[in-house]
This record gives C-alpha cells, structure tokens and sequence, in this order.
C-alpha cells in the first residue's frame, strides 16, 4: 500500500509544518487518513481486530509525533482504536452468542441472554470483552474476576471452539472491516457535524439582551452565537482581538458579516469590561481529562476575570477536543512559541542588540506562546455535542469515548 | 516671598507620622523637608536630608532659602529651547526688532514648555522615544543637578531679574502698535508650521476625545472643587471664596462630573467649546456618557483658529495641541508641561484695570484648564496640581504688588513641579530599589516612568535581575520602555498581555505604574494593569504600584466604566506593522461594529501588595490616610 503510505507521509509533512492549524481541520484530515489506511490494510484471516489496531497505532504514532500539541490528532486515532476494538468485540459476542445484533449497549442485557440462552458460552469470555470495552463497570463484571487477558476477545479463535463459530469466521473476516469503516464515516460525520450539535443548544444558554465575551476565533463559537442569533435572540457581543494573532479581529468579522451586534477590545480590557459581561463563551482547542481546558493565548486571564465577577465561563467543545491525558504542567508542555516577529519588529530594534556578539546571551527575548492553559476551577460549564458537562464530570465523558488500553499510545 | 512665608513657618511645625515609623524626629522646629522624608537605606539627595521614618507625612514648609537651589536646579533644567514649538530662528529678526519686550519673551522666545525639550540630557533622537522618555530622563538627571546647586543659583536670580523687567514692559502690552500686532501674527504663523510638523511626526494615538469630566459640569468651567477649598477662603482674596465654610466642606466632595449622555448638557457644553468635534458614528452604548469624537478631526480645526483665540495664551495652547496629538504622553509630563505652560502665563500676566489679580488671574486659569481638557481629558494628577494652582493664587495677600505675587506664584509651580514630581520620584527609587534582589525577576506593564527610573537606579547599583516588559495595543509603549531598557544593558523579555499567564511562573516581583491611586486603595492606570495585578495575583506574586502621592485622589471608584477615557477607535481596527491583517478594514463603518479603545482601567486593592509613594511604602488602605494629610498639606503650602 504505497500510496496510503505516501498520503500519510504528505500528511505528517502537514503537520510538522503546521500547515493544517484548527483542531476541527485536522482531526477531519486525520480521521479521513485512518479511514483510508483501514479500507487498504490487508487484514490476516487470524487476529484480524489486533492487526487493524497495530495499523493504526502506527500511522497514528507518527502523526502525534509531527505535532504533538495538536491533540486532536492523538484523540482521533484513540477514537479509531477504541471503534476498532467495539466493533470487533461485538461480533464477537454476536458470532459467540449467535446473535446479530446483541449490539453490546447493555451489561444486563447480556448477561441475561447469556444465562437463558446459551449455558455452553464460556462467561469469562463475555465478562472480559464487557471490560475491555469500558462498559459502565458494573457491580457483575467486577466481581467475575477472571484473570486478565486483553487479548481475549480479539483473538476470536481462543475463547470458544464451537463448530459454528469457525464456519462464520469468512463472513467476520469481512464484517469487521466492513463495520469499522461504517463507524469510521460515522465518526467523521460527527466531527463535521458537531457544530451544529452544540449550536443547538445556544437558545438555552443565550437570553435577549445579554452581553458575551469571546476571544479567540472558533467556528464552534461563530456558530454557537449565530444560531441564538437566528433565534431571534439579540445581544451584544464584545470580542478580544487577541494579539499578536488578531483572531478576534477575524471573528468579529464573521460576527458583523452575520448582523451581530459586535464591539471589538483590546485584549488588556479583558478586566475593565467583565463587570458588565453576562457570560464568557469561547471555543477551546483541546479539554482534558481533569476538566482543564486549553485554548488561544489569553484565555487563562479571561477566565481569572470572569472569575472574580462570577461570570459564567464557558468552553465550546467537539467530542474530538476531548484529550484522555491528565495535563502536567500544560503551560509549557503543551504550548508551543510562535515567531518573535509578530510581536517585535526586529528592524527596529537592530541599533540597540549586539545578536550575541560577544556577549554570551543575548539581552532581549520574545515570548511568543500560541496556547493558554485555563485550570478546572475556573470552568463554569462544558457545552460538547453530547450537552453541558460540569469540569469534573469531563473524565467520565472521556471514557465513554476512548478504551483504555489506547491511553498511552 | 520671604515676608509671606516666614510667618508661617512658624505656624505649623507639628510632623504627622503615619503607620509604624522606627526614628522619631524631635526637632520639628528644623522644618523637615518633605524631600527628604525618606526611609532609612536611602541617602539622602537633597541637601537638608534629613532622613525620617519609612511612612511619614512631614509638614509641608520650607524656607525659601533651604529649597530655592533645588528650585533654581529645575528652572535651569527648565530652561529654553532644545526644541521648541516654533524655533527661535524661524522668524524674521526684522520681526521682533519691533517689539522686543512683547513678541521675545511674551510669546515664543522662553517657550520651551514641553517636558521632552525641557529636561537636559534628554536623548533627542527620536520624537517617538522623547515622548515618553522625558520624564523619566528628568527625573534621572535632576538627581545630578540637584547635587551641585551652587553653581545654578546664579541662573535663578537672573530669572528673577527677567521677569522683574518684564513687569516693567506689561503695560506696553496693553497699547500694541501694528507693528507688534504683525510681528506677533508672523510668529504665530511661525508657531503653527511648526505645529503641524510635530502633529504629522506623531502618531494620532492619543485620544482626543475632548472635553470633558467635572469642568464642564460648572459654568465658567472651573474644575471640581478647585476652587472652593475651604481655607482658601480664609485668605480674605475675594468674596466669593469667603463664603461659609459648610457649604466648602459640602463641596469637598468631588463635583460630580460631566455626563455625556446629560442631552441638555451637552448642547451647552458645545456650545462653549473651542474645539469642535464631530462625534463619532459608532459609539459604544456602554459608554455613552463618555465623550466619544472622531479622531483627527479636531488638530487642523485648531491650528486654524490659532488667530482667533485671543484669549489663550500661547504656551497652553501649545501644550494643548501636543496633548491633542499625543506628543506628550504620560501622567508626570502631562503634568509638568501644563504646570509649565501656566508658569509661563502668569510670567506674561497682567491684572487688567478694575479687577484683582486673585480673581483675574483664578477665571483665566480656568478658562485654559477647560481648553486643555477640550484637548484631552484631564487626568486626576493634573486636576490636582490645578487645584494646589489655584489654592495658590486665591491665598496670595492683597498686600503684594503684581510682581511680587506673580514671582511667589511662578515660584509655587516650580516648588510644584519640584517636589510633588520629580524629588518624589527619587524617594520613590529609593524606596523601590530596595525592594529588588539579585536574581530577581520583574515584570512590569507599558512604559511606566516611575517604574523604569527604579529598574534604571537598580541597575546602576548593579544589581542583577531580568525583566519582563509586557505590552499592549494599541500603544505599545512597551516597545519604547523595552529600548530604553535594552540600551542601558538590562537583560528583557517582551511579550504581549496575552501571554501573561504563559510567563508569570517565572516572576518574583510586579512593578506597575499609576495614573491615579484612589481612596479606596483602587489603582487607576494604563488599561490592562489591572489584568496584570490580577494574573499576578492569582500566582502569588506581590505586586508594587509606583505612584507620586500628589496623584493620589480622594474620589473612589469601582469599576472601569463609570469614567474612564475613550482613546481613538480606529487604532484598533488597524495594526501598524501587520499588513495581513486587514480583516476589518472595510467594515470601520458598519453599524453593527464598534470599536472600544479604552484608556484606563482600575484595579481592585486587593491585588496591589504595596503602594510605593513618596512618603514611603504603604498598603493600599493607607491611602485614604495619605490623601487627607496631603489635601492639609496641599492647602497649607
């Protein structure tokens, strides 16, 4: 498969140069790359499940490893596995149990169908799978403590050797694929549709006169405010340029352009106008799991400021903003520095630095960092395309969408 | 001056002592000098330093003979034409020929008002950088010319002489010939050429919103309670003033100011204003009762009505157009070429016949002050200093003959300009130098010149330590701090306010700047302090607010919105430097678009640590203590 390896290739390129830049942009390039990758892997007659995850493990590290603080890329390609491994877990259990579509939505369900039904299905198989698939734990599947073997429910061949099963094994073979794919498109469908997701929730959120803070620019928020708008809702918008990008600037553009009452400040008035703001709306661009948010460079002392008013702070999010990592010191870690030339003209300044000559460093630095990291705390609400989540119910939300084996990739 | 002052002395030698101080100063009767009410690592600069507890309110006298070196240092440092508004060589010698005495000295010969031009040692590279460096650099070179003060006396007595011969020329100014009429036109002329080329050189950053606050709110347009501070009235000067004191103490409460959205009022308002100014399109509806105008548009209105404004003294126009064009930013220059420029009115002063120099001379004061604020709002340091002004002049003794008051007066604006400013400013270094250690690393916000005279003095004492120099737009005074700071060799990181949470794990100390410390402890300052002081806050790090006490004010305020200043719109929309961005260039005119510039922001005393001033360093809520010893003090010099 030379030319998936080559657009893979192209897109790592991408990324490295920082070409693709917004994380909606790049988890639909990323996801559409996975998806290309799964339809021309050849799979094994055997272990098929683990050699798709193996595939995409690879691409998968390749591509964080090009931008690591994109990390829309990284929750995509969790997202892939964690399809990987449900769909093939419930042919699993469908072929297992004989059923098409015990679609493992429901431990009791299973669990009862299994004690009726089919006696001879090894129940530590079932139990098993129901774990790695990051079910709700249960109070049952906790208790049937069988010995751990993630590899269980993949290896299809080693939990059960009824007759039927190895008949079916062609028509799995297929399926799994098959299956993945449609899940796949389903996933970019969601990322693509997610704005409208949340944008449906703005009428709740937005009343008649209010006044909104924004930084940042986000379509996330672009759409938010304009669907509240076309609800007949009028309010007021003030939007922080946010220097030294000026996305505000880009924002509000899009905002006057949509007939929105929109007022544009410096980023330094943040705090003089909060008093008078109802509500702090910005987009992020990645939410992690301890509910912490990171967004455009800026944000953290929005948010200080909408604290100290009691100010509603809250973070538009697509469910592939959800990062499953806890953030350690995400300042530094998770930041990258932009050029120093959008804040200095170094022209200008040329007569007074001596570049290092002689001296051993040099007099003058620029501190140019593209994110802001807001902590938990200062978090009012999420709104994702699931609904509104409180900061530290985002870890729960996470696990619903990724497996935990794909944490550490 | 002696006969007037020496009484006095003697009056009040009781020292006020705020706070815990740990020297006791026994002998009042030495007359402290407020100059040098310092704490104990300082030495001393001036030359009866004395030095006093860390936080002490000494009374405020002097005998002339103690301070007038000091004094005579300044007016030297005063002294003419570096750069001047319309250079002396401009105009035709043939011109003045005519009238020496009137066209020389009464209009533009002595006019080297502005604080840029009139510190020595001033780089004069740049106008953008001599905007904002003068005052710092006069703070700074003051400190040597206040050191060798014999030598400069000289220079101050020949003052004195001038302005004694100019008294003897004023009648002349009553009676002009024609020839002194054209002669004076000619270098009006001169004095407007050179206006456009300063107003074309600078940026039209500042905001021109004109008129403004509590002067227009009464009728002759006298600022705030200016002019009824009770004991002024005790001075016997007029009658008016010698009304009874409840009502003076009622109206010690600060006037309330001029509201914009007030229809009525502000027809009448425009009514009388010099300048006129269209009002911009798009105002901002949370600030309708702000002054909101379009920028540009008042500077070659002005330059036009040079011929018309009889009234107005040439130097107060000047400084009123270079506040117009933003060529003098910053609370202490603004200050200091105001004061100068009414040091230079009542050197060309004359009491018309029938009228009493007290009352006279109070109304033009306030006729210029209401000009100036056509220019740009006042801020609440030079209210302050028009309020000590005109304190001044009701309390001159009817004894005095016009010169003897007129050389008090233009004394008192030096002592001023002096004392409450530039020594004040060295306490302040004084103080906050001892506040940096080795290894230290500092943040500061804008282009604070308080704040760089500190970073300046720690560095000549070779301490070592880092800066961080945030910015903002639209001004980016930062840049201009930053330059300054570089070229002395201090290491510097620069960022934008942005990112100020991104490099405040690194900080150990915050210095900001002030325009104005109000009563309740809020901090009123540059737009985006209060960010800072907040981000600050919320990383443990102690932030130090450097400020003059004679900026200090008893109004209190809790927000940013009730009043503030309004800057020019359409520095936001476009980004010097940034071609591609241009996203909002064709939308300046769009309905649904507005522009917010604010000017200034107040900071809540909670997250300010300490307040740096020149009676020491105090906790914000010590201010209010601070203001009503000063407001004795002020009404008592």
């Amino acid at each position: 498969m030379p030319d998936v390896q080559s657009t893979v290739l192209e897109f790592v390129n991408k990324l490295r140069k920082r070409k693709i830049e917004g994380s909606q942009a790049t988890a639909r390039c990323t996801v559409e790359l996975l998806r290309s990758v799964i339809s021309q892997h050849r799979v094994p007659h055997a272990n098929q499940a683990s050699a798709l995850i193996d595939a995409v493990k690879a691409v998968g590290e390749q591509l964080v490893a090009a931008n690591p603080v994109e990390l829309a890329v990284g929750n995509v390609v969790r997202r892939v596995l964690h399809i990987i491994r449900e769909e093939d877990l419930s042919l699993t259990t469908a072929a297992m149990g004989g059923l098409d579509l015990l679609d493992a939505s429901d431990d009791d369900e299973d669990v009862c169908n299994k004690g009726i039904g089919y006696p001879a299905m090894s129940a530590a198989v079932v139990a098993a799978a129901a774990r790695s698939t990051l079910r709700p734990p249960s109070l049952q599947t906790l208790l049937e403590g069988t010995p751990e073997s993630a590899t269980v429910p993949y290896t299809s061949s080693s939990g059960a050797d009824s007759e039927s099963k190895t008949a079916d094994k062609s028509s799995i073979t297929r399926k799994l694929k098959h299956d993945v794919i449609e899940s796949v498109n389903q996933l970019i469908h969601e990322i693509a549709g997610c704005h409208e997701q949340i944008a449906e929730q703005a009428i709740e959120h937005i009343h008649q006169n209010e006044v909104i803070l924004t930084l940042g620019s986000s379509r996330t928020v672009l759409e938010f405010l304009c669907a509240a708008k076309e609800k007949k809702r009028s309010f007021r918008v003030f939007v922080a340029e946010g220097a030294p990008r000026y996305q505000g600037h880009l924002l509000a553009k899009e905002l006057v352009a949509r007939g929105l009452q929109t007022t544009v400040i410096t980023d330094s008035a943040v705090f003089a106008m909060i008093s008078r703001v109802n509500m702090v709306i910005i987009g992020a661009h990645a939410v992690m799991a301890n509910g912490g948010v990171i967004g455009p460079v800026g944000v953290n002392m929005a948010a200080l400021a909408a604290k100290k008013h009691a100010v509603p702070f809250v973070v538009l999010a697509g469910c592939h903003k959800l990062c499953p990592l806890y953030p350690h010191n995400p300042e530094v870690l998770l930041n990258e520095l932009r050029s120093p030339s959008e804040l200095l003209d170094f022209g200008e300044f040329s007569d007074c630095l001596d570049f290092g000559a002689g001296s051993g460093s040099p007099l003058l630095q620029v501190v140019n960092p593209t994110f802001d990291y807001v902590p938990p705390n200062l978090v009012s609400l999420f709104i994702t395309d699931t609904g509104g989540h409180n900061p530290s119910y985002m870890y729960r939300l996470i696990a619903d969408y990724y497996s935990a084996d794909d944490l550490v990739m | 001056m002696e006969s007037r002052r020496n009484p006095r002395a003697v009056v009040d030698p009781k020292v006020r002592q705020v706070g815990f101080f740990t020297s006791s100063q026994p002998d009042s009767t030495q007359q402290p000098d407020p100059i040098a009410s310092e704490s104990h690592p300082v030495s001393s600069i001036s030359p009866s330093g004395n030095s006093l507890s860390p936080v002490m309110i000494p009374p405020p006298r002097h005998t002339s003979s103690d301070t007038f070196p000091i004094r005579a240092a300044a007016a030297s440092a005063v002294s003419p034409s570096s750069f001047s508004y319309s250079s002396r060589r401009d105009f035709p010698d043939g011109s003045t020929t005519a009238s020496p005495g009137r066209v020389s000295r009464g209009s533009f010969a002595k006019s080297s008002v502005p604080a840029a031009s009139s510190l020595p040692g001033v780089g004069m590279d740049s106008m953008a950088a001599a905007k904002s460096s003068s005052v710092p650099a006069s703070g700074l070179t003051t400190v040597s010319v206040v050191n060798m003060p014999a030598g400069l006396s000289e220079k101050a007595t020949g003052m004195e002489v001038q302005s004694d011969q100019k008294k003897n020329s004023k009648p002349l100014k009553e009676k002009t010939t024609k020839a002194e009429r054209r002669a004076l036109q000619e270098a009006q002329r001169a004095a407007k050429a050179a206006a456009k080329v300063e107003g074309g050189k600078a940026p039209p950053v500042t905001s021109g919103s004109v008129a403004s606050t509590n002067v227009k709110a009464n009728k002759p347009a006298k600022p705030a309670s200016q002019k009824n501070d009770g004991v002024a009235a005790a001075g016997g000067a007029s009658e008016k003033k010698g009304g009874p004191s409840e009502k003076d103490r009622k109206k010690d409460a600060p006037h309330p100011r001029m509201q914009y959205d007030d229809e009525s009022r502000v027809v009448k308002a425009k009514r009388r204003a010099v300048v006129k100014q269209t009002e911009a399109k798009n105002r901002v509806e949370l600030f309708r009762h702000l002054p909101q105008y379009e920028h540009g548009t008042q500077l070659p209105d002005l330059e036009t009505k040079f011929f018309q404004l009889d009234p107005m003294h040439p130097a107060v126009y000047k400084v009123g157009l270079q506040y117009l064009s933003g060529d003098i930013s910053g609370g202490n220059a603004r200050c200091i070429a105001m004061l100068q420029a009414f040091q230079e009115v009542v050197k060309d002063y004359s009491t018309p016949p029938e009228k009493t120099l007290n009352r006279d001379m109070t109304a033009k004061i306030s006729s210029y002050v209401s000009f100036l604020i056509e220019c740009r709002p006042l801020s609440i340091s030079m209210g302050n200093a028009i309020r000590f002004l005109k304190n001044r002049i009701a309390k001159l003794p009817i004894t005095l003959s016009e010169s003897e008051a007129k050389t008090a007066l233009q004394s008192d604006i030096e002592r001023f300009i002096n004392e409450k400013i530039i020594t004040a400013d060295n306490v302040i270094v004084k103080h906050a130098v001892t506040k940096i250690r080795d290894g230290d690393v500092l943040l500061t916000y804008g282009s604070p010149s308080a704040v760089e005279m500190v970073l300046l003095h720690a560095h000549e004492l070779k301490k070592k330590f880092r800066v961080l120099v945030v910015d903002s737009r639209p001004k980016l005074e930062g840049q201009l701090l930053l330059r300054r700071l570089i070229k002395r060799g201090i290491n510097c990181t620069y960022t934008h306010i942005n990112a100020i949470s991104y490099i405040m794990h690194e900080v150990t100390k915050v210095f900001l700047g002030a325009s104005s410390v109000l009563s309740n402890g809020t901090v009123y300052s540059r737009v985006g302090t209060a960010c800072v002081a907040m981000v600050a806050n919320a990383f443990r790090v102690p932030v130090l607010v450097c400020c003059e006490a004679y900026k200090f004010h008893e109004r209190v305020q809790l927000d940013s919105i009730c009043s503030n200043e309004l800057g020019d719109p359409n520095a936001i929309s476009k980004v010097h430097g940034r071609e591609d961005i241009n996203y909002l260039d064709g939308l300046t005119n769009n309905a649904n678009l507005q522009f917010l510039n604010l000017m200034y922001d107040a900071t809540p005393s909670d997250y300010i640590s300490m307040i740096i001033t020149d009676y020491g360093m105090v906790p914000p809520t010590s201010v209010p203590v601070i203001v009503r010893e000063y407001q004795k003090e002020h009404l008592l010099v």
